[in-house]
C-alpha cells in the first residue's frame, strides 16, 4: 500500500495557513458534549489536554506516573529552539527548517518540519506569557544559545532545566483546566489495549496501578502522547517507565508503526561503569558549547589526562568536522565517538569514554562563568562519577536516547486508525533519521498546543458525540483480553525475573542493533529475539497478584512489548539498505566512513502493518518528496 | 561491601506496617542507593519474597518521583541530592540502613515505601499557574524581565516537588513547596497580576489537605533536594499579608 501523508499543496509557507483554513470546526456549545482521552502527560500531551480542556472539550488525561508533573519531558536539560531571529544571526523559520530537514538527513516530510519551524515562535511566546523563567540578559530580554547542527544561536533555556520548565508550564496549564473541571487526571494508571469500534478509536482498557482494577475508558477519540520506546536497549537515557507500551498494543489494533529504526544516540552521557547499572545519565548537550573533546593520540595512554600534553591529544571532531566542530549532530558525533574508542583510544575503565574538557574555557572565561552555565549538570557528574569536572575532563559516551519512528500519522497526527492521534515523541513525523538538539521539546509542544486542537476538531466536526460507552461489547473483549495477559504473566511462575530479560534484550539489542548495523548483525537479533520471546513466556518469575499495587507485574507487561517491538526494530534496520542519522549500516559507507544514503530507492517512511504474533508484518510505504530542498550529501565538514 | 537494611514493609493503606531485615551483599560503592535495592529485590524476588515497592523514574534527580527517609533523612544524608542520586559511597561496609516512606498525614502510604502524594497536585490545582489560555499571547520580548528577577523565579521555580519538605517537617508543612511556585510567579510581570488571589487559595488548599503549618524549623530547606531557600517562605508571608486586604474586596 502506498500511504498517503495527506500534505497541503501549494507553497510550503502557505500550506498549514490554508490547511487550517479548510478544517473544520466544532461549535462551541458542541465542544463538551465530546469526549477526548489523552494518554501521556508530557510537554505533548500535557499541552494538548489543556489546550483542548481551555476549548470546552471534556478530556481524560492518563499518566502512569503518580503526577503529570512527572513526565519524562521534566528531565530534558537544554534548550527549546525557535526561529525569533533574536540574536540578529540571520536565523528564519526557513533556516530552522532547512536545519531541521538536514539533521534529520533528508528522512522526513518537508511539510511537517516547515510547519513546526512555523510554531517554534509562538511556543516560545506562550511559555513565556505562562511564567516559564527563561534566562535573561541585564535588559531584560531573552537569551540564546547555540546548540548541536546549528550555525545560529536560537536556543531558548531556563539554566539546565528547560524540559523541568517546559513541562511545569505545561502541567500548570493543566492544573487549572482540572480545577475548571474541563479535564479529569488518572495518575498511576497504564493504558494496557486500545478499543476500536467499527473501525475507529472509541477508547482504551487501562490499569489502575494503585489498585490492579482494570477499567476501560470510552471517548469520541483518542490521542496518544506517550513518548519514545528506547527502553528496549534496557540501559538508555530515559526514565524507567518509558515502554513501547501504549503504541505497541494501538499497533496490534492496526496502527502502523513508522521507522522503527531510527534511534538516537546521543553523544554526552556518562560512561556504563557496571553490570548494577539501571540507566544511563545524559550530560546536556550545551555542554559542547564550551567543552572540547578529545582522546589521546596515542592508543592505550593511560596517563591522567591533565598529563597528556596539547600535543599529544586528538580533537577528533574538530579534526574532522573543522566548520561545526564539538557542535557536530548528535549522530555523527556518536558515532566519531564509537570510531576511536573501537580503534583503542577510548579512556576510563573498559575503555569505552572520551574526555570532555572544559579546561581552555575555564581560563578563557573562568571557573564562575562555567558554574553560572553548567553548574548543576558539573554536580550531578560529580555524584555519579566522583570526579569533579573542573579539576579535570568529564568522561562521556553515547547512550540511546529518543526514538525518531513512533506510529505512522499524517498531517493531521492521526493515525491509520480513525479518531486515534498521536503527538510527540510517540509519532514518527518531524525528525526523520536523526533529531538535532533542542527540537524533542519544540516538537512535543507544537503538536500539543497548535496543532492538534485544529486538526482533531476536523475529526469531530465529522462526527456525532458520544456514540458508544464502556458497556460495548469491544470494550468486554478488551478487558477480557487485558485480564488474560495479566493472569497468564501471572501464572508462569519460572526461575528468571523480568530485569533479568530486559537486560538480555538490551543487550541483544546494543551489539546487534545499536549504532551500527550490518546484514549479519540483525540476522542474528531476529533470530534470538523470538527465541528470548519464547523463553519470557515460559520462564518469567512475577510474584504477587493483578489486585495489588504490584511493580513486577507493571514491568513484565513492559518488557514482554518490548520483545516484540525489539524484533520490529531489528526487522526495519534490515530492510533499509542505506546509511542515515541515527541508522547506520556499515555495509553502506563512503571510502572515509560517512553514512551513505540512497536516495533513489529508500526516501521513504517504512510504515509496519501487525499481523499476528510471530506473523511477518506487512510493509507499507510513504514516499517522501522534496520540492523545497535539495537531496545533499549531508556535511558538516 | 555488605549492609543490613531495615525495610519499612506494608501491604495497603489500611493495613499495619513493620520494619523487615534484609540482607545486602556485595554492594559497589559506584551503585546509587535505588540500585542497590534493585539487586536487593532481584534477590528477594528469586526467594519467592514480594520485593520492595518503591517510586523511581527517572533516576537523574530531577522527575522528583524518589522519596524515601534513609535512618531519618528524607533523600538520605547527601546534601541537595534525590535518593536516585545517592551513591553506595556515602555509606560504609557493615552499615545498618533504615529506609521508610515520606511521613505526613497528607501522604498516606499506598505500600511499602509508596506514598500518595495527590495532595501536592490539589495545592497546584488551587492556583499554581498564571491564568493564560494558549495562543493570543504578545511576542516573548515585549515582556521585560530584569534578569535578577528572572534568576530568583528560577531559584524558586527548581523545586521538583518530591514532597521531601513535608517529610522533614516536624508540622508537615507543605509551605516550602508553595512558597516555590508563589514565589516564582509572584516575582514575574505576568504572574503578579493573580498574585494575591493565587497566595490566598493556596494556602486554603494547604490547610483544606492537612498540611501542617511552617513553625521556622528550616528542616525543608535542609532536606530540599534542590535547595529552595526558606526566604520563599517568608516572601511567602508577605504575599500573603499584601493580599488579606484584597481577598476581602474580591471575595464579596
Amino acid at each position: 500500500m502506498i500511504l498517503d501523508g495527506k500534505c497541503p499543496t501549494g507553497s510550503l509557507a502557505d500550506k498549514w495557513d490554508k490547511h487550517r483554513q479548510d478544517l473544520k470546526l466544532v461549535n462551541p456549545a458542541n465542544k463538551r458534549k465530546f469526549k477526548i482521552i489523552v494518554v501521556g502527560t508530557g510537554l505533548a500531551g500535557a499541552s494538548a489536554a489543556a489546550t483542548l480542556g481551555e476549548l470546552g472539550y471534556k478530556v481524560e488525561a492518563f499518566c502512569y506516573q503518580d503526577s503529570p508533573r512527572r513526565a519524562h519531558s521534566i528531565a530534558a536539560q537544554g534548550g527549546i529552539n525557535a526561529a525569533k531571529n533574536y540574536p540578529n544571526d540571520g536565523d528564519s523559520i526557513y533556516r530552522l527548517f532547512f536545519d531541521t530537514i538536514k539533521g534529520g538527513d533528508f528522512r522526513a516530510r518537508e511539510a511537517n518540519v516547515y510547519r513546526l519551524a512555523q510554531i517554534s515562535n509562538a511556543i516560545i511566546d506562550q511559555c513565556v506569557a505562562q511564567g516559564v523563567p527563561f534566562a535573561r540578559d541585564y535588559a531584560g530580554y531573552l537569551e540564546n544559545r547555540s546548540f548541536g547542527g546549528a550555525q545560529v544561536s536560537r536556543t531558548f533555556f531556563a539554566r539546565g532545566q528547560t524540559g523541568q520548565q517546559l513541562l511545569l508550564g505545561a502541567y500548570q496549564a493543566l492544573s487549572r483546566q482540572i480545577a475548571a473541571g474541563t479535564v479529569t487526571p488518572f495518575p498511576r494508571t497504564e493504558m494496557l489495549d486500545l478499543v476500536l469500534v467499527d473501525g475507529h478509536a472509541k477508547g482504551i482498557t487501562v490499569r489502575d496501578l494503585t489498585t490492579g482494577e482494570i477499567r476501560c475508558h470510552a471517548a469520541d477519540a483518542v490521542i496518544l502522547a506517550t513518548g519514545g520506546y528506547v527502553n528496549v536497549f534496557n540501559l538508555s537515557t530515559n526514565a524507567m517507565g518509558s515502554s513501547v507500551t501504549a503504541a505497541w498494543r494501538a499497533h496490534r489494533k492496526g496502527a502502523f508503526f513508522a521507522n522503527p529504526c531510527f534511534t538516537q544516540i546521543h553523544p554526552t552521557c556518562i560512561p556504563v561503569t557496571g553490570d548494577h547499572q539501571s540507566k544511563l545519565t545524559l550530560m546536556s548537550e550545551s555542554l559542547r558549547n564550551d567543552g572540547r573533546i578529545w582522546v589521546p593520540k596515542k592508543a592505550g595512554d593511560k596517563r591522567r589526562p591533565q598529563d597528556i600534553p596539547e600535543n599529544e591529544r586528538d580533537y577528533y571532531l574538530e579534526r574532522k568536522y573543522p566548520s561545526f566542530g564539538n557542535l557536530a549532530p548528535r549522530d555523527i558525533a556518536s558515532r566519531a565517538a564509537k570510531e576511536v574508542c573501537d580503534a583503542g583510544f577510548g579512556v576510563g575503565a573498559g575503555g569505552r569514554g572520551v574526555y570532555l574538557d572544559f579546561g581552555d574555557s575555564i581560563v578563557r572565561l573562568g571557573e564562575d562563568a562555567i558554574r553560572t552555565r553548567y553548574g548543576n549538570l558539573f554536580e550531578m557528574y560529580q555524584r555519579i562519577t566522583d570526579e569533579n569536572a573542573y579539576k579535570q575532563p568529564m568522561r562521556i559516551y553515547p547512550a540511546p536516547h529518543y526514538s525518531m519512528g513512533g506510529l505512522w500519522v499524517d498531517y493531521n497526527l492521526q493515525s491509520n486508525i480513525d479518531g486515534l492521534f498521536v503527538l510527540g515523541e510517540a509519532n514518527f513525523s518531524d525528525h526523520g533519521a536523526n533529531r538535532l538538539g533542542a527540537s524533542a521539546l519544540m516538537q512535543g509542544l507544537a503538536d500539543g498546543y497548535f496543532i492538534i486542537p485544529y486538526t482533531i476538531a476536523d475529526y469531530l466536526a465529522r462526527t456525532s458525540p458520544g456514540q458508544v460507552d464502556n458497556t460495548h461489547e469491544a470494550f468486554r473483549q478488551s478487558r477480557e483480553q487485558v485480564d488474560e495477559q495479566a493472569g497468564r504473566l501471572l501464572a508462569i511462575n519460572g526461575r528468571k525475573t523480568v530485569s533479568e530479560f530486559h537486560r538480555e534484550l538490551g543487550h541483544i539489542m546494543w551489539e546487534n542493533v545499536g549504532m551500527a548495523r550490518s546484514a549479519s548483525s540483525l540476522t542474528e537479533a531476529l533470530d534470538r529475539i523470538p527465541a528470548l520471546r519464547n523463553e519470557f513466556w515460559e520462564n518469567v518469575k512475577i510474584p504477587g497478584t493483578g489486585q495489588q499495587f504490584n511493580q513486577e507485574l507493571e514491568k513484565a507487561g513492559r518488557v514482554a512489548d518490548f520483545l516484540e517491538f525489539g524484533e520490529l526494530l531489528a526487522r526495519d534496520a534490515l530492510q533499509r539498505e542505506e546509511s542515515c542519522g541515527g541508522h547506520f549500516r556499515t555495509e553502506h559507507q563512503t571510502a572515509d566512513g560517512e553514512a551513505l544514503r540512497n536516495d533513489a530507492d529508500y526516501a521513504h517512511v517504512a510504515a509496519w502493518q501487525h499481523k499476528g504474533a510471530d506473523q511477518t508484518p506487512e510493509l507499507h510505504k510513504e514516499p517522501l518528496t522534496f520540492e523545497n530542498v535539495e537531496l545533499a550529501v549531508r556535511s558538516y565538514k | 561491601m555488605d549492609l543490613t537494611l531495615h525495610v519499612w514493609r506494608q501491604k495497603g493503606p489500611n493495613d499495619k506496617g513493620k520494619l523487615n531485615t534484609y540482607k545486602a551483599t556485595d554492594i559497589s560503592p559506584d551503585m546509587s542507593f535505588l540500585e542497590m535495592l534493585d539487586v536487593v529485590n532481584e534477590g528477594l524476588i528469586h526467594q519467592g519474597i514480594e520485593p520492595i515497592a518503591f517510586d523511581h523514574d527517572c533516576r537523574e534527580g530531577i522527575c522528583g518521583t524518589c522519596s524515601q527517609v534513609i535512618n531519618g533523612d528524607p533523600h538520605g544524608p547527601q546534601a541537595k541530592t534525590t535518593v536516585c542520586q545517592l551513591h553506595m559511597r556515602q555509606f560504609k561496609d557493615g552499615d545498618e540502613i533504615y529506609i521508610e516512606p515520606w511521613r505526613s498525614r497528607a501522604f498516606p502510604v499506598i505500600r511499602d515505601l509508596v506514598v500518595d502524594r495527590g495532595a501536592m497536585d490539589r495545592l497546584v490545582q488551587a492556583g499554581g499557574y498564571v491564568s493564560v489560555s494558549t495562543g493570543g499571547v504578545p511576542d516573548a520580548n515585549a515582556i521585560l524581565i530584569p534578569k535578577d528577577d528572572a534568576e530568583t523565579a528560577m531559584d524558586a521555580a527548581e523545586c521538583i516537588g518530591c514532597g521531601a519538605c513535608v517529610a522533614a517537617c516536624p508540622n508537615g508543612s507543605a509551605m516550602l513547596f508553595v512558597a516555590a511556585k508563589v514565589g516564582q510567579l509572584a516575582k514575574l510581570p505576568q504572574g503578579r497580576t493573580e498574585a494575591a488571589s493565587r497566595v490566598c487559595t493556596m494556602t486554603d488548599a494547604m490547610l483544606k489537605e492537612g498540611f501542617g503549618n511552617c513553625s521556622n524549623h528550616y528542616d525543608c530547606e535542609a532536606a530540599c533536594p534542590k535547595g529552595i531557600s526558606v526566604k520563599f517562605i517568608a516572601q511567602l508571608n508577605r504575599e500573603y499579608l499584601m493580599a488579606l486586604p484584597k481577598a476581602g474586596k474580591t471575595k464579596a
